[in-house]
């Protein structure tokens, strides 16, 4: 029966080709007639994007891919070709500036990744090849060779474990450097196998490379002479990724399956889609604006050149003639010329020197943040983290918060509570006579003994010690085997507290705590069995002989063991929902209490139910498991389907309640966010009353806050259909929270503080899939927006029992609703990693349930009570300074060529530019760059410590405030208001050039130089007149940059440059200093074009730390649980001084 | 290795984003500097109406006398300008204006009288005005080789494509070559002073400083040096089209001859806007007892050579005292005078509300 399922298998290959056939040593094997070494890719690690030959082309074609670069490329190309008024070194200096360094950064990184490639493909391993051990370079593995690797050091490709040098044939590997999770994980070797492996003959079939690091599904076929081949089933417990290290284990063989670039640690190179910032958006817009007035500008110039020059003698006086090329040029082709000409003359008004800048401010910027010790945390000895820096400002914009709850809000610290069994609740003993008032009332509290009978104890307490995927952290084998325990229930001997236990979940580790308080210690697996401890002190071993393990879908998992009687048993442990519909009515009735008053007081529940197995249904249940783990195909489904059949007809023995505390200061975070105006939503896949009640003890609902309800309980209230239900609950809620509400003035200005009835929500994911996707009779849309309508009127949100994707949904739905708000998700766990992907801000907490979420983020802090200095005191100063800078460098190049456009008029629209090339090509690059980069790095409008006291000042920037076309229009004004000043000022004075005492005369490069000065001194001082954060640093770079400007002109002017074609500066600027009339023309300018600012900022009411803050005074909070329960329990009535 | 690979990881994620963080902050405490904590000791300046007030008044205070010297000054300088275009029948030099040919080898002269009122006490500066005359225009600008005028001697037998469609004639170098020379001013002005007994004096006008003295010294430059013989040095090339003489005969004075010409140098500063005037020469005071130019009649003996009409120009003579400030200009005064003014004004509105919601200010100054 076996060999046929082989052979079709085999033959099914052929068509297949989602899988792989790997000969194990590249020994042909029986089954196959014909030896074909299949086709691999070689173990080169290849992450580096180029090579020298085409690094040129190809990051020049990625680099003007991009539509900026591209348009100046265009500019610039038309300086070329064109006989324009400025030289195409004017652009193209600054483009060639701009892509050299993006290139240099760019190769140097590539650099970087070449340096660690080679190192990884050079690194020398160790492979069995006919029975000598040859040292080879990494990247010549080919897939079938049999690799040695030893203690600490990393796998070089993926390998599937064959041999390990400890006894039980485990290796323990660290993956810290994939996922960032430190604890050790036990892999295993496939069973059976031979101990020499030079005779092991033997084909392994997998699935084609994926990158997902958890799965894996594949077939091993060992193939013995004389024998019929064992087939052995591969899972991810048997393999070792590449880039994982093996840990407390001396040598280990393994073959390798994928090697190279179909490594799973390869294939999860791939980098996460690019999020834009709204403020990406609004320099979009502005930059259309720009090109609008640019287009026009050159549109004004041409059509009125050519209504000037058809008047008489005015296109071609005799002392300016055309060549002859220009006389011969067609009429259209010329204006064509003539409108690119004033183009590229105008084309100053979009910077390059922007994108350079913005791109330097936001990298720069990122490092204060990661700079920051208030987000190191002392206990995993970790700061901040920053994934990307495109999305620095976007923390000042978030206007919707969406939070993960165990991890995040919650510390994901379990500790063990009580348990209860057969209906008796049993704390544990120490804490018992001191709990006070708000304690059980539904069950009797005393001794353990006192309770159920004993019997009962003991199997719900080995249930806890069995049904568990822990290891015990080896610290030393004295420890292990420690001196024996005296005391019985309470006393706990020192070693085993200080027992260190490994597991991929906390609440395990808590329960098998909590089951040593109670007298029975888990010692540990050793050969497939479990060895435990019990009252009497005696070690008890179990065959451990199935885990059926953990998934959030089924919500439970289970181990069928064996007991030294021969008994075997399964023991089922899960939450109550997935419980209860498996086990006996009655015992659910008296344990239900007990679960649902836990989940009220915010504890997290588990059931656990047991199930004596008789041989046969054992061994139905075995095959059953061990054909499903053979599958390739559809493995899991057949593996849940199993499961599913094998977990029924339990009885249950008890439940846990363990209690998960708030993270530090989590109340405060919450608080502080609400009153900056952000709507906090709790996305969480546990019940609903515990959710509720972290949320209580969050203080995201209030004491007054009325709950909107939209679960399946209230669904079901009414005895009706649920659509119906739905419907007319939704229309309710609607009423309630969205017609009555008083009208709210433009979303963010309405004040938590205000009489306004508050409204909670409350959704759990059945409901919601409901609202999402409604049978299709039903008017589904309209559900969806009042569903969104209800939770944008209310001021929090709690989404309970959601799967992950569901939680993605939530965010996507809210994130495309109207006005597209900011959102922000927070989470620390895989299954929050869909949403922090598809929220505009992902956040990811370096918390305990491994390192996706910090992976996927964009940011990760180690703490919840971090994001309030992120969003209120860095989001806010990021924004304030890269929307300054936006708007100031968008002015300042209005201002600097506007009296260039002006100039036209007044040269017969010739595209004579007004300042020199050397100016026009500095202005942007060095004269005032610097000022502004400082600025928007260290700018600090208000003091950090005010904006985290004063959480309302993070309201006066949302809704992308100070990028909104107001603000935009106020500084298009200034500049052009400038731009004219400038122009018509120095334009009266040269109504009478002679402007030296010597009775000598300016001329065009005078004029254009003056204008300049002015130019630069006014843009520079404006700055410094928004400069409320004056550093050492902006003092150095505001006045360098005049002063470098001074000293340039002189150099400039002082030289006959000999690769110049004309001089014009010569002495032009020394000439200028040299007039008491400049002078003063300068002076008199520039006060005049900062004086609308000046007053304005006079005028304007006082901001920031000067502005009246009504502080509320609140009940200072911790993460007392006891506040959280009495609040709950006292029907939220708490009461706060004032 | 591990390091190694982690780097790795982060560029993958990144995908171009610059990031900065990844390898370098694991496990280590960010160090506690200001500058990374962003605490940099820092003046945090408020302009508050208390902190303005003062300035405005103080800026008033300054402007508004300096408004009033300059536009005294202003006023104190004299000048008269006399426009001797001829576009007018009844002007002495309509005729020239209208029978204006290139070609023609007796130059035409016309005399036009005129009084000054008032005595010009210091050095007088002469300048010519021209309007209309676009000096300015990007093709005219840049018309010129500036290394030929430094005396590049390449330069002078290959003159720079930007002088087209002046850069040769007959195949020969045109030096000065480019449109800019071409088109140079070449009007001889002079001046006579009529005694009230009725003879005519010739007053002494100097040619001398009145370009810069750079241009003058280093930016021009004659081709093989100073003592070079220019007619010999020029001999490779040939004047430009309009000018009547080669430009080694511009003028007597080797110090003032070829590109070192002033009223050449002085040309070839191209002016700024379409209507300028550029300085011609230089009345020098004589003594201190009698005035420069004494009020009196005059007349202005001109050699008319350069045709304005075909493109609608106007051609002005200029007499100009000077004083620090340079030539006549009551823009600068009145601009003074109209900012200082405001200055005061605006400080004194905002005295008055300072005053009177001052107090309100004030308290919430103060922050909780």
């Amino acid at each position: 029966m076996l060999r046929r399922r082989i052979n079709l298998l085999f033959g099914g290959d052929e068509k297949r080709v989602d899988s792989r056939t790997i000969y194990v040593g590249h020994r042909p094997c029986p089954a196959t007639e014909a030896f074909i070494p299949p086709k691999f890719c070689d173990n080169r690690i290849v992450s580096s994007k180029y090579t020298i030959w085409n690094f040129l082309p190809k990051n020049l074609f990625e680099q003007f891919r991009r539509i900026a670069n591209f348009y100046f490329l265009i500019i610039f190309l038309v300086q070329v070709i064109v006989d324009t008024p400025t030289s195409p070194v004017t652009s193209g200096l600054p483009l060639f500036f701009v892509i050299t360094v993006t290139a240099i950064k760019q190769g140097y990184e590539d650099w970087l990744r070449h340096k660690a490639d080679y190192e990884v493909n050079k690194y020398p391993v160790i492979v069995l090849e006919d029975g000598r051990s040859i040292r080879k370079e990494s990247e010549k593995i080919k897939v079938g060779d049999i690799v040695e690797v030893v203690e600490d050091e990393t796998f070089p490709c993926d390998l599937i474990l064959l041999q390990s040098t400890r006894d039980d044939d485990t290796c323990f590997v660290t993956t810290a450097s994939l996922d960032g999770e430190s604890n050790h994980k036990t892999h295993y070797t496939v069973p059976d196998t031979e101990k020499d492996l030079q005779s092991l003959n033997a084909t392994i079939e997998c699935e084609q490379p994926q990158p997902d690091l958890y799965k894996f599904v594949g077939r091993m076929h060992i193939y013995k002479t004389d024998q019929e081949p064992a087939v052995r089933s591969l899972g991810p417990e048997n393999l070792l990724l590449k880039g994982a290290t093996l840990k407390n284990t001396k040598k280990i063989y393994g073959v390798a399956v994928y090697t190279g670039m179909e490594t799973k640690m390869a294939l999860n190179y791939q980098g996460k889609s690019q999020k834009r910032s709204a403020v990406e958006k609004s320099i979009n817009a502005f930059l259309l604006v720009y090109l609008c007035i640019l287009i026009s500008k050159a549109v004004v110039c041409t059509t009125l050149k050519y209504v000037w020059q058809s008047q008489d003698g005015q296109d071609e006086p005799w002392y300016n003639e055309k060549t002859q090329k220009e006389k011969d040029t067609y009429v259209y082709l010329k204006m064509f010329t003539d409108f690119l000409s004033f183009m590229v003359l105008f084309n100053f008004i979009i910077p390059v020197s922007m994108y350079v800048t913005v791109e330097m401010q936001k990298f720069l910027g990122s490092f204060f943040i990661t700079w920051d010790k208030d987000f190191f945390d002392p206990e995993i000895q970790e700061g901040a983290l920053v994934n990307t820096s495109d999305l620095n400002e976007e923390l000042g914009q978030v206007e919707y918060v969406f939070t993960d709850k165990t991890g995040t809000l919650t510390q994901n610290n379990m500790e063990y509570i009580e348990c209860c069994i057969d209906g008796f609740q049993y704390r544990n003993s120490d804490s018992m006579s001191e709990l006070d008032g708000f304690c059980v009332t539904d069950g009797p509290v005393s001794k353990l003994q006192q309770k159920a009978g004993r019997d009962k104890e003991e199997l719900f307490l080995r249930a806890l010690c069995l049904c568990h995927t822990v290891q015990v952290k080896e610290a030393g084998p004295d420890e292990i085997d420690s001196d024996q325990v005296d005391g019985l229930v309470s006393e706990l001997s020192q070693p085993d507290e200080q027992r260190g236990f490994i597991a991929s979940s906390p609440d395990e580790v808590a329960l098998v705590k909590g089951a040593m308080k109670h007298g029975f210690t888990f010692l540990g697996l050793e050969n497939k069995s479990m060895k435990i401890r019990n009252r009497e002190n005696n070690v008890e071993l179990y065959d451990l002989l199935h885990v059926l393990n953990f998934d959030p879908v089924r919500r439970r998992m289970s181990v069928i063991v064996r007991s030294k009687s021969g008994e075997t048993l399964l023991f089922c442990k899960g939450a109550d929902s997935s419980i209860f519909p498996r086990v006996r009515q009655e015992e659910v009735d008296r344990i239900r209490m007990h679960v649902e008053r836990n989940a009220t007081e915010g504890y997290r529940t588990l059931c656990v139910a047991y199930k004596q197995l008789s041989p046969e249904e054992f061994a139905v249940a075995d095959a059953g498991l061990r054909d499903a783990r053979l599958a390739l195909q559809d493995r899991e489904e057949k593996l849940m389907a199993v499961y599913n059949q094998v977990e029924t007809s339990m009885s249950l023995i008890g439940a846990t309640a363990v209690e998960d505390r708030l993270q530090e200061e989590a109340a405060e975070t919450m608080e502080a966010l609400q009153g900056a105006g952000m709507k906090v939503w709790v996305l969480t896949g546990d019940k609903m009353e515990t959710a509720k009640s972290t949320c209580y003890a969050c203080r995201l609902f209030q004491r007054g806050t009325e709950l909107l309800e939209l679960t399946v309980r209230t669904l079901e209230d009414g005895g009706r259909k649920r659509e119906e239900r739905l419907h007319e609950l939704l229309l309710d809620y609607h009423k309630k929270a969205v017609q009555d509400a008083p009208p709210v003035k433009a979303g963010v200005t309405r004040s938590w503080s205000t009489a306004n009835q508050e409204y909670g929500f409350i959704v759990d994911g059945a409901t919601l899939s409901l609202v999402m996707n409604p049978s299709p009779d039903t008017n589904s849309s309209r559900y969806k927006s009042l569903f969104l309508q209800i939770c944008q009127n209310c001021t929090a949100v709690l989404c309970c029992r959601m799967a992950p994707l569901q939680k993605a949904q939530i965010v996507k739905m809210v994130k495309n609703s109207k006005g597209s708000p900011i959102t922000l998700s927070i989470g620390d766990g895989a299954n929050d990693v869909s949403m922090i992907l598809e929220a505009h801000v992902g956040i990811g907490i370096k918390g305990k349930e491994g390192r996706q979420a910090v992976r996927n983020s964009d940011y990760a802090i180690p703490k919840l009570k971090h994001l309030k200095k992120l969003l209120l005191a860095h989001g806010h100063l990021y924004y304030v300074r890269i929307a300054h800078l936006v708007q100031y460098f968008f002015y300042k190049n209005l201002c600097f060529i506007l009296p260039q456009f002006l100039y036209q008029f007044f040269c017969g629209y010739s595209q004579q530019p007004l300042y020199d090339a050397a100016y026009l090509t500095m202005y942007n690059i060095c004269f005032t760059s610097m000022p502004i980069l400082a600025f928007s790095l260290l700018e600090q409008h208000i003091a950090i410590e005010y904006l985290l006291d004063n959480a309302t000042l993070y309201r006066e920037i949302a809704k992308n405030a100070m990028l909104k076309w107001g603000p935009f229009l106020y500084w298009t004004v200034l500049g052009i208001f400038q731009g004219l000043l400038f122009f018509f000022g120095v334009k009266y004075l040269f109504s009478n050039p002679a402007l030296q005492d010597n009775g000598q005369v300016f001329g065009n490069w005078s004029y254009g130089t003056i204008v300049f000065t002015v130019l630069v001194f006014t843009v520079t001082l404006k700055l410094a007149l928004d400069t409320r954060h004056w550093t050492w640093i902006n003092h150095f770079v505001i006045w360098g940059s005049l002063a470098f400007y001074v000293f340039f002109s002189f150099f400039w002017g002082g030289i006959i440059w000999p690769f110049l074609k004309q001089q014009r500066l010569y002495f032009v600027f020394a000439n200028m200093l040299s007039s008491v009339s400049a002078w003063l023309v300068i002076i008199l300018l520039i006060l005049l074009s900062l004086l609308p600012d000046i007053l304005l900022m006079v005028f304007r009411k006082p901001r920031g730390p000067h502005a009246r803050q009504m502080k509320r005074r609140l009940p200072s909070s911790g993460t007392s649980t006891i506040f959280m329960l009495s609040q709950t329990t006292s029907t939220h009535s708490f009461s706060w001084s004032d | 290795m591990a390091s190694s690979y982690s780097a790795k990881e982060e560029d993958g994620q990144r995908a171009g984003a610059p990031g900065p963080a990844g390898n370098a902050n694991s496990g280590k405490k960010p160090d506690n500097t200001a500058f990374k904590q962003q605490r940099l000791p820092a003046w945090q300046p408020i302009l508050t109406a208390g902190t303005v007030l003062p300035a405005f008044f103080i800026i008033g205070l300054i402007f508004i006398p300096i408004g009033i010297g300059l536009f005294v000054t202003s006023n104190n300088i004299k000048e008269f300008e006399i426009d001797y275009t001829g576009t007018d029948s009844w002007s002495p030099c309509y005729n020239c204006a209208q029978n204006y040919s290139w070609n023609s080898s007796t130059p035409c002269r016309c005399t036009l009288p005129f009084t000054l009122e008032q005595p010009f006490e210091s050095n007088v500066f002469m300048y010519y005005g021209l309007s209309n005359f676009y000096q300015n225009h990007r093709r005219y600008v840049k018309s010129r080789d500036d290394s030929q005028l430094n005396g590049d001697l390449s330069s002078l037998k290959y003159p720079s494509k930007e002088c087209e469609p002046y850069r040769l004639n007959e195949n020969k170098p045109i030096a000065p070559c480019g449109a800019i020379a071409n088109s140079m001013f070449n009007d001889t002005l002079e001046l006579y002073y009529i005694d009230p007994n009725g003879t005519q004096t010739l007053i002494p006008l100097m040619k001398k400083g009145i370009a810069w003295w750079t241009d003058k010294h280093v930016k021009f430059r004659n081709p093989g040096g100073s003592n070079a013989n220019l007619t010999a040095v020029f001999q490779v090339s040939t004047k430009p089209v309009n000018w009547r003489n080669p430009v080694y005969e511009l003028d007597s004075d080797p110090e003032n001859n070829g590109f070192i010409n002033e009223d050449f140098i002085v040309w070839m500063r191209t002016a700024a806007l379409p209507t300028f005037r550029k300085l011609y020469r230089i009345i020098q005071k004589k003594n201190n007892m009698t005035p420069t130019l004494p009020r009196g009649n005059y007349t202005l003996e001109v050699v008319y050579n350069y045709p304005v009409n075909s493109f609608e120009g106007r051609k002005r003579m200029i007499l100009s005292t000077i004083s620090w400030m340079g030539g006549k200009n009551p823009f600068l005064g009145i601009a003074y005078i109209t900012v200082g003014s405001v200055c005061f004004f605006l400080g004194v509105v905002l005295l008055f509300i300072h005053h009177k919601y001052g107090n309100r200010n004030n308290s919430s100054d103060i922050p909780n």
